[in-house]
């Protein structure tokens, strides 16, 4: 499907050539974790009611140590927790870390937005080029 | 140390680092009552006694002199990083009247902001944005500009030097001396299969052409 592709990036030396970005291990037997399993663990963290800020930063912040962009379902959670701590400048920023972690693939930014444009005007949270902080 | 068990009493009070304790030692019938009243006996006299011991090293103690100062550095420090995009605390810590009224906004929908409120809002919490940071500087032209300034300033030491510095080159570096140099190696047949005397033309008194 287009999204896996999209979330594929570089694949390292110790892993296995079907899709399976999970960053923190790798085995050379043992249960991979699988893609879906993948993002329903991140969703579910970020879909916490009571989720606090450290929770929020400390998830992004692992999130993005990864070697993937996250899939739109995930983001789609972490700006709803955003939305929780009415913390609209950690949305934004967001946003502009996925752009940057998507590098050299310029496809896969605009890409997420459109997938999370019902979100973006649900919840009133303007995408970086819309601020104009997308240029220095 | 664990104080599940009522046996292991014995060998917390025996250890050396209790061993000035011994004096207080708990009654010797606790192994009769309830086991859970005796445990909860056995953990608030052994918290009794290492709290004998924490009391000694207590700032109360010893007037509040041994607290260390907070140094900056290790307070949660802001920084932009690509890796990090949230960092530890808000860039603006001390917020305006005006910064504060646009954050108790931010509590309700986000949808009635204006584009400078949400600019302003993000300002808040940081200090560049992604591309603000990553943006390259122009600094390599001064660092290339400088090390050619540098290379020039010692081309003018060195030419100073020579002039005020050294004395005069050796007479063997005369023209005259040179001449018969290269004469003496000539007719001594220095290196003359591939060298200088086999560019020399004997019979022409010159080199060959």
């Amino acid at each position: 499907t287009q999204s896996s592709a999209v979330v594929e990036t570089i694949l390292s030396c110790c892993r296995p050539q079907y899709h399976s970005p999970l960053a923190a291990r790798c085995y050379s037997h043992g249960k991979q974790e699988t893609d879906e399993e993948f993002d329903a663990r991140w969703i579910t963290y970020f879909s916490k009611p009571d989720i606090d800020a450290w929770e929020l930063r400390k998830g992004m912040n692992t999130l993005i140590g990864y070697d993937l962009v996250p899939e739109p379902k995930i983001l789609d959670a972490a700006l709803r927790a955003c939305r929780r701590l009415n913390d609209l400048a950690s949305a934004i920023r967001i946003l502009e870390a996925v752009k940057d972690k998507a590098g050299p693939h310029k496809e896969i930014y605009p890409y997420v937005v459109q997938e999370l444009r019902p979100t973006l005007s649900e919840l009133g949270i303007p995408t970086p080029e819309e601020l104009g902080i997308d240029k220095a | 140390m664990c104080f599940s068990t009522l046996n292991d009493l014995p060998t917390v009070l025996s250890s050396r680092s209790l061993a000035r304790f011994r004096r207080v030692r708990p009654p010797s019938s606790v192994a009769d009552r309830p086991r859970l009243k005796a445990e909860r006996m056995l953990a608030t006299r052994a918290f009794r006694l290492v709290g004998k011991r924490a009391l000694s090293t207590s700032v109360c103690l010893r007037g509040g002199h041994g607290v260390a100062k907070v140094e900056d550095y290790s307070l949660p420090a802001y920084f932009d990083r690509r890796e990090n995009p949230l960092p530890e605390i808000k860039y603006v810590q001390d917020l305006s009247a005006e910064q504060r009224s646009l954050k108790e906004k931010e509590k309700g929908s986000w949808t009635t902001l204006s584009i400078d409120e949400k600019v302003a809002l993000y300002r808040i919490s940081f200090k560049e944005s992604f591309a603000e940071m990553d943006k390259s500087s122009g600094e390599w032209k001064s660092v290339f500009a400088g090390i050619l300034f540098f290379i020039g300033f010692t081309g003018f030491v060195v030419l100073w030097q020579r002039k005020y510095v050294y004395g005069d080159v050796p007479h063997t570096f005369d023209p005259e001396y040179k001449q018969k140099e290269l004469q003496r190696m000539l007719d001594m047949r220095i290196n003359p299969v591939q060298g200088i005397s086999a560019k020399w033309d004997y019979e022409n008194n010159g080199w060959k052409k």
